[in-house]
This record gives C-alpha cells, structure tokens and sequence, in this order.
C-alpha cells in the first residue's frame, strides 16, 4: 500500500469516524461510510491540506470513493 | 386558551451537567465562577467567567462526549452540545418521546441562544485571515446558526411541529418558553421543546462585553464573590455558560398520559424600552410593563406572586431599576414579597439565563424554597422586599415570576404556579 494510500485512509478514518476496516478501495464515502454531501466536503479540502494540493470543484465532484481519492492525488500531489 | 403545564426539565450549567446537581448547589450557596485557564486572558479587564464542570456524569459533571458523538462536536459550536444535553434530559424526563408521525407533528421545538457560534466565528476568521476562504469548513455555517441547536433537536427526537428560534439577548431563553407555551396555548403544538442555550467564553466575548462595561472586573483574585446582586460592591456581571430546556405540554394531553407535572405557566409579559442599546432605562417603566403584563395575563395582582427569580445581573445600573420597578409593582405588597437572584451563584448565562431561570423557579415552587443571593454583603439600597442574602428560605411558594431583560431593551417575564394533585 502507498503512502498516499495510508494518508488518506488515516483522513477518512478520523474525519468520517468509521471503522479503519471498512476504509477499503472500493468504499463510497456517502454510500458506505456514512458521510454526506457536507462532509465529502470537507473531506476533499483535508486532502488539500494534507497534502499541499488545490482540487478543483469539478475534480472533487469524481472523487467518490476511498480509491478514487488515492489515484487522484497519486497523479496531482507531491 | 388552552393551559400549558411543565412537564420535563434538563440543564446544563456553571453549577452541574444536569438539574438536580445544579439546583442543591445553588440552595447550598455556592458560586460558579471560576478564573479562565483555557485560553489568554492577561491583557483581558475580565479574566473570570462561571464554566460548565467538565468530568463525569455520575459525579454531576458534564462530559460532552455523553451527548454527542466527538465527530459530530468538531462541526458545531459548544452552545449547540450544551442544547442538546440540556434538551435530552428534559425529554427523559418528561418521558414524552414521540415515534407516532402524528405525535411527532405536534410536538416542537423554539431553542434561542442570545450570541451563537461566537467561538466558531472567532476561530474562522483566523482562518481566514491566515489560510483563505478555500479552508473555511462547510460545517462552519449550520455549526454556528443559532436555530440550528433547535434543529440538532428536533433531528435527534423526530419533533416535526413549530421549529423556531428566539434571539433577544438576555431574554433569550425567557421569551422562548414564553412564546413555546403560546404556540401550544393557540394550539399549533401539544408539546414544545425550549429554552436558551450559550457558549459565549472566548477572548472575542470577553473583550466585547468589557468594551461595554457591563463586566465585572474587580474581583479577578476572587471569581467567586463577584456576582453580588444589590450588593453595593457590585461592578458588572460574570458571563456564564450552558443551557437550560424545558418541555412544555398541554395540561390534558399531559394529564391524559399521566404526565409528572411541575408547574402551569399562567404567565407571560413582554415589553421594550425604547431607549438605548445597553442601558435599561432609568425609570424602569419596561421592566414594570412587563411585569405588570404577566401578572394580568395570569389574572393576579403582585399580592398573589410568593417569589420573584430576579434578572439580578449585578451590574451597578441595572439590579436597582428593576428592584424599583418591582417595589411599584408590589406596592404594600413589597414587605410580603421575596425575590432573589440565582446569578450570584450561576453567573450570567446571557441567552439561557432566562431559561435556568425559570427551572429555578419551577424548582423553588416543587421543593417549597427561595434558592439564595449569594454575596449580598451589604445592600446597595433599603428594600422591605426580603433579597435572600446568602442562606436559601424554605417558604411556600404557590406563584413564582422570573424576570429576563436583555441589551436592545428587550423584556420578558414568565408566571408559574403549582398545580394542585
């Protein structure tokens, strides 16, 4: 697993207070982990500051689930 | 009209994380008040303030994590917590937890906080300030919204009926249950949710206040003595926090489900003064309208009221005009007449004074006692009204009145009364 990958999982565990085992790839974050429209959010801008990158609105709007998240910011961070 | 009775209670406050521990520290005497360790206060006039004791349920503390989940807490302010608390309690203890859809549309909730989010709107604008608008939470909103503390509730308890919020300052929590016990007398609700709720300690509240010398600031060595209604020492109140609501209920939809029933409330009185933004006005004549409004709506006279739960805020200007304008009020009746200020003891809870108020006054009716004024050393004036000085007074009390009056010149009075059986 990547760095990034253990990040965000980390992000999404504290945030949306879930079980760390139910933050897997495939999990959506309004559909499996509980969250809705406000804290999706609030999520995308804790992966900005995490990890020093801007994402756009309408980049935020693909990112749905845990994996989505991870390849995004595999591609734009750093 | 139909008749509104009281049928729950739930508090949180300087004195206790719920009712009862709060109430026997208050007959007990003791104050609130404590100097602020949790963030800078050395450049601040005012460096005390009565805070909730944090610790364990069981011990008569508050433990916000008993309430709400800690992920949920990051996205509200404290003043909504403490509603929702204070909210949960009165409903167990009404026992009035609608699952029925048409129970849940009449029953409702009217919650006001005088300030809000002022912690929330204080950190955000740092920021700001320091990050830009991209890093301001989408929960920085509805988390500082003042009816969004009735909203937690009604979410939390399916309350479907009237959803409504009171923001008038230091009457706050007094026009809430005042305008609750209407709906439900006009008959949009059988059961209201209400009360005041307020997390105003932070340095921005602090300053604020102080800037408007309405805080004490000669007792900063001893917080505990510097809520001394009356008092001729006296030299501005101290800011408080917490919550305190109460469910109201319709008498026969309470007495049809067997319902504890605490008090009526027979009475309510508004007025404004019309004269400046912070001051009460000199002549009193606002609180005495409003006073004078209540009892008529009661259909007594001040002869008929046993103890009055002043607003007592002990600030120089303001314990004397409204103990004038209650010696009009009572006229003969003044040396028959006792009325104390439960802000010696609790501080001043702004938005949810009025709230914690007429609990106690509730309370003073159940348990046949005048809780007391606390550090009412010497009097600044001669009253034949008996002020209660420092020992609580056991005493029938069948009508009590609780008096709020809030910056604006906004006032509000409520009248209870025991209900035989």
């Amino acid at each position: 697993m990547s760095d990034i990958a253990d990040r965000v999982k980390k992000i999404v565990i504290e945030h949306l207070g879930v079980d760390a085992e139910k933050v897997t790839d495939n999990a959506s974050f309004i559909d499996d982990l509980g969250a809705d429209s406000l804290d999706t959010v609030e999520l995308v801008m804790a992966f900005e500051e995490e990890f020093g990158v801007e994402i756009p609105d309408d980049a935020a709007e693909t990112i749905l689930t845990v994996g989505d998240a991870v390849s995004f910011l595999e591609k734009n961070a750093g | 009209m139909r008749r509104v009775v009281v049928t729950g209670l739930g508090m949180v406050s300087p004195l206790g994380g719920n009712v009862d521990t709060t109430w026997k520290n208050i007959l007990d005497g003791k104050s609130g008040a404590s100097r602020v360790e949790t963030f800078e206060t050395s450049d601040l006039a005012c460096q005390i303030a009565a805070q909730i004791p944090r610790g364990a349920a069981e011990d008569g503390g508050y433990n916000p994590d008993d309430w709400l989940d800690a992920k949920e807490q990051r996205k509200v302010d404290d003043f909504i917590v403490y509603a929702i608390a204070a909210a949960d309690q009165a409903i167990a203890d009404s026992g009035w937890k609608p699952t029925a859809y048409e129970d849940q549309i009449r029953s409702g909730v009217l919650i006001g906080s005088g300030i809000g989010g002022l912690q929330g709107i204080e950190t955000a604008a740092h920021v700001l300030a320091e990050k830009g608008p991209r890093r301001i939470s989408p929960f920085f909103i509805p988390g500082r919204l003042i009816n969004l503390a009735g909203g937690y509730v009604s979410i939390r308890h399916g309350l479907k009926g009237p959803n409504h919020a009171v923001v008038t300052a230091c009457s706050t929590g007094a026009h809430a249950i005042g305008d609750a016990s209407r709906l439900i007398a006009f008959g949009d609700a059988d059961v209201m949710v209400a009360g005041g709720t307020e997390s105003p300690i932070c340095r921005l509240s602090l300053a604020g206040f102080a800037a408007c010398r309405a805080l004490s600031t000669g007792f900063n060595d001893q917080p505990e003595r510097a809520s001394r209604p009356y008092d001729k020492d006296r030299d501005g109140f101290v800011m408080g926090e917490g919550a305190g609501v109460v469910v109201l209920e319709e008498y026969e939809h309470a007495k049809a489900r067997g319902a504890k029933i605490y008090a009526e409330v027979v009475g309510y009185g508004l007025s404004g003064d019309a004269y400046h933004i912070t001051a009460p006005s000199s002549d009193g004549d606002g609180a005495y309208r409003c006073m004078d409004a209540a009892l008529k709506r009661a259909g007594i006279t001040a002869a008929d009221v046993d103890y009055v739960n002043a607003h007592g805020t002990s600030t120089p200007l303001g314990d004397e005009i409204e103990l004038g304008a209650i010696t009009r009020l009572a006229g003969d009746a003044a040396s028959k007449l006792t009325m104390s200020s439960t802000k010696s003891s609790t501080g001043h809870l702004l938005g949810a004074a009025g709230a914690i108020e007429a609990i106690f006054s509730v309370l003073a009716i159940r348990d046949s006692v005048a809780p007391p004024t606390i550090n009412l050393d010497n009097p600044s004036v001669d009253t034949a009204i008996d002020l209660v000085p420092h020992k609580a007074k056991s005493m029938n009390i069948d009508v009590a009145l609780s008096n709020s009056f809030g910056f604006g010149g906004t006032n509000a009075s409520l009248v209870f009364r025991k209900v035989a059986g």
